[in-house]
């Protein structure tokens, strides 16, 4: 047995140059695309494919679809109803996962990589894309469970600062909409079937493959998984979203902390501001117990247990947030702190300290992006689903090492404009 | 089956030699556990001490935890603070984490980095500066963790509810994040008292994971922990908790909108690993009840008869205080917790009158061999099990003898353990009484103003 996994062969300590992955990469002969990385150290095999069907296709009206469609696959497929789906994987030592975010729907298969376990396996997850079943009875209860459980969350000060924040940030665009008991309740098995047939299909699929595998298997095993799904056609995404003017929103509720959010829509996955961003946001509260929001906001004054800020680049652009809870009654106050260091920050960008700082976390750490097979499969599967390219994670130290303090001073001013900023507040005396 | 993956995992993991992991002992008492593990370029580094809200008393419960925080508060050769930047420095991510049984400290980070967080660890485990200054604010941390994890979210304070009225002389009674009342009177001296009582080598056990080569880590650790001085440690009381003779029932009431339903009965633990069968069936049961979706809780409760919205069962058969097997749930829109109660004590009955199939036994074994092996893909996982089995009094070497012990659990084992420990006599029964979250309506209004 080879001392180092091949993925890392090309590992060098005195390089930035480090090889992220070797990500093969081709195209089935229906249209999907796949990214497999061999890795052979555990008998394991992941395979994840990814649709373009999160919520943010929702047709209006219809808000849930995305999410109780992905629910659905699985508990019922062709010949097999939801509990021999799930006897087989069990008896298999198997396990089926995902789920629905804003933009993708995933379905993903852990299997023993040994032929006479993954052969079965991989033939239940073939089936549950091609041909899942949408049982009425069963979707009935899950649309209960489904409904029963936002009613639940919607009693959280997370889940409705959560829900506000998203409706003030994206007003005209899908990402603002979130469901209700009432929409999810005027859902039918037909919106769901519209819109598997919409998504789920081989030009909105990407496929991949992380595990102890050959080259020559991982084609044959994408071959028969696309060739069971439709050919269909991509999806038209909706109008970017628009940022509009600055505003506070007030959500009464009798728990004992705030809880606060602050932000806007920023960037899309690929844009070229990612890396000073990334770096950038390091130092104001990416980077755990030593941003300056922790700093200022729990060290020195004991204000909140958790305080962050982070951007997620989505198919469009995606919040940059900053969040905490606090005791009720020094909310006012939290949120003035909050808001100096974050002006301070837009004004004056990382000092060469900081930077430093940012950069040699970010870049020193990259090995333990991809030190497991399931961190290897998360990773490969964003780029293959935005379209990343094949190089981001072989070229991801240098691209931090590059940034300069006014690139992320520039960067944060373009996208983290102060006056367009929303701020919503749930349980504020 | 067995034999195959088994033979199947010896050839595809780079398993150095069959002693991995490896284990040495410092003079000072502090065990050394390293497992290799050379599938990239990481390691983890983690210090466990033998020290938790078990080892409280009353009026200072929440007090390993608070001494948790303020092991990030400096030395005199490191600032407060500093602990993490130069983690962070180094390219690695740190955090801690207190439970009933042990407080553990750990470090992730590229395995060149290793030497330097030993050096960290090591200084922190007898200079720790306690600070009143620090102190001071800490505490509102705490304070403000407590809302976050408890105070404000209801199922975990019925869970809290629930374990201050399951233990009555034994200290599983106090949550480990301690009562609000305990966290206001708290002081740094009594921070320092902690740490001064249990922060040392003999108390601690280092585990680390990654791609190091162990006699290099032994000389390390020989280096940098090896020069502390051990000390001998306060007595442990037992506290037994008396047996419970009769059912006990709790509610809470908090802003929700579902109730939820716990059911606790007092259940063993493993405290010898060749000797002891119960727990090994009543982990059995728990995965014939609750081990994937269609088991017979999710099957049967939520898909079948639809009358809960979820069900699960919580059961460590590993800890140094007593026992408790959960079953717990949330009924469905129409049913009430009598409902579901009704529901979930028709199972255990079941299983007391009719037993457990052989397929379920069979699959149920296939899981926990797949799971063995899904494990391997982390590093971090791999030195939690290692921990994890230390903390309870037990050896890292009794993992895979527990494992297999659980694969020889019979059908009859199952249903033995389903008959003796699911009396009402040890029962505790805790509910969920969902409030609106004003007196009048149940749903916010957002108001919302430039």
């Amino acid at each position: 047995m080879k001392r180092l996994f091949a993925i890392f062969a090309l590992w060098c300590l005195s390089a930035l140059a480090l090889a992220g992955v070797n990500i093969q990469h081709w195209t089935t002969t229906g249209g999907a695309r796949v990214y497999f990385v061999e890795s052979s150290a555990l008998p394991i095999l992941d395979v994840q494919v990814d649709f373009a069907a999160g919520s943010m296709f929702d047709p209006p009206g219809k808000s849930g679809v995305a999410a109780l469609t992905r629910s659905l696959l699985d508990l019922g497929a062709g010949e097999l109803d939801e509990n021999a789906i799930a006897d087989r994987l069990a008896d298999l030592g198997a396990g089926m996962g995902g789920g629905a975010d804003t933009d993708r729907a995933s379905v993903s298969l852990r299997t023993l990589a040994a032929a006479d376990k993954r052969g079965p396996a991989l033939e239940l997850l073939r089936l549950v894309l091609q041909s899942p079943r949408f049982d009425a009875a069963v979707f009935e209860r899950e649309k209960a469970r489904t409904i029963a459980a936002l009613k639940e969350a919607l009693t959280r000060p997370d889940t409705i600062a959560g829900r506000t924040f998203w409706a003030a940030l994206y007003p005209e665009h899908p990402y603002g909409r979130k469901t209700s008991p009432e929409e999810l309740a005027a859902l039918t098995r037909e919106d769901l079937q519209g819109f598997f047939q919409r998504y789920y299909n081989v030009r909105n699929a990407s496929i991949t493959i992380v595990g102890q595998l050959s080259r020559q298997e991982a084609g044959q095993l994408a071959e028969r998984l696309a060739a069971s799904l439709p050919a269909g056609e991509a999806p038209t995404l909706p109008a970017a979203p628009q940022i509009g003017k600055g505003r506070t929103g007030i959500v009464a509720h009798p728990a004992s902390q705030s809880h606060i959010y602050v932000g806007i829509p920023a960037i899309e996955r690929g844009h070229a501001d990612f890396f000073p961003m990334l770096v950038g946001n390091y130092t104001l509260g990416g980077g755990g117990f030593v941003s300056r929001l922790m700093k200022e906001v729990r060290d020195k004054r004991g204000y909140a247990y958790s305080v962050y800020s982070t951007f997620a680049p989505l198919r469009q652009p995606g919040p940059f947030q900053i969040g905490l809870q606090t005791k009720r009654s020094q909310a006012g106050e939290a949120l003035k702190v909050v808001r100096s260091v974050l002006d301070g920050f837009l004004r004056e960008g990382p000092t060469a300290e900081e930077l430093a700082a940012a950069k040699a976390n970010l870049i020193g750490s990259f090995p333990l992006r991809l030190d497991s097979n399931r961190k290897i499969l998360d990773n490969v599967a964003t780029i293959g689903f935005y379209g990343l390219p094949l190089d981001y994670l072989d070229t991801y130290q240098q691209k931090v090492a590059a940034v300069t303090a006014e690139q992320v001073k520039q960067a944060f001013a373009r996208h983290v404009r102060s006056e367009n900023l929303v701020t919503v507040m749930v349980a504020a005396d | 089956m067995i034999k195959r993956l088994l033979c199947c995992l010896c050839l595809a993991v780079a398993l150095p030699v069959a002693a991995n992991p490896f284990e040495t002992t410092l003079k000072n008492g502090m065990r050394i556990i390293v497992k290799e593990d050379r599938r990239a370029p990481t390691v983890v580094h983690m210090v466990w001490y033998r020290a938790g809200s078990i080892d409280e008393v009353d009026g200072s419960s929440g007090l390993a935890h608070v001494l948790e925080h303020m092991m990030f508060k400096g030395t005199p050769s490191i600032g407060p603070g500093e602990f993490s930047k130069r983690v962070a420095a180094a390219g690695g991510r740190d955090n801690a984490f207190t439970s009933r049984d042990y407080t553990a400290y750990f470090q992730q980070v590229p395995k060149e980095k290793l030497e330097e967080m030993m050096q960290l660890e090591a200084d922190r485990m007898r200079h720790l500066n306690v600070d009143p200054k620090e102190f001071a604010q800490e505490i509102k941390v705490v304070m403000e963790e407590r809302r976050m994890r408890t105070d404000d979210h209801p199922q975990s304070k019925l869970f809290e509810q629930m374990n201050a009225v399951a233990f009555q002389a034994h200290p599983y009674r106090r949550p480990i994040i301690g009562w609000m009342s305990d966290l206001e009177n708290m002081t740094a001296a009594d921070a320092r008292a902690w740490y001064d009582q249990w922060y040392v080598p003999n108390n601690a056990y280092m585990v680390v994971v990654g791609d190091v080569d162990h006699q290099a880590v032994f000389k390390l650790a020989e280096q940098y922990y090896g020069g502390l001085e051990g000390r001998a440690l306060p007595q442990r009381r037992p506290q037994t908790e008396p047996q419970q003779q009769g059912a006990r029932r709790i509610s809470v009431k908090a802003p929700a909108e579902l109730p939820m339903l716990v059911m606790g009965y007092k259940a063993p633990v493993i405290r010898d690993v060749n000797k002891d069968r119960d727990p090994y069936a009543l982990q059995m049961l728990g995965a014939i009840l609750d081990g994937y979706d269609a088991a017979r809780f999710g099957k049967r409760l939520v898909r079948e008869q639809q009358l809960a919205i979820s069900v699960g069962i919580d059961y460590d058969a590993t800890a140094r205080g007593p026992g408790m097997f959960y079953l717990f749930g949330t009924p469905a829109e129409g049913k009430s917790v009598a409902d579901l109660e009704a529901a979930l004590r028709g199972e255990i009955v079941r299983i007391q009158q009719e037993g457990v199939a052989e397929a379920e036994l069979k699959r149920a074994r296939a899981q926990i061999l797949a799971a063995q092996i899904y494990k391997l893909d982390s590093m971090f996982g791999q030195a939690m099990e290692i921990g994890g089995a230390e903390s309870a009094g037990l050896s890292y070497k009794d993992n895979a003898r527990m494992i297999e012990k659980v694969q020889q659990v019979t059908a009859e084992e199952v249903r033995a353990v389903a008959k003796k420990y699911f009396s009402d006599d040890t029962l505790t029964v805790g509910t969920l009484d969902p409030q609106p979250l004003d007196g009048k309506a149940r749903r916010p209004v957002a108001a919302t103003r430039h």
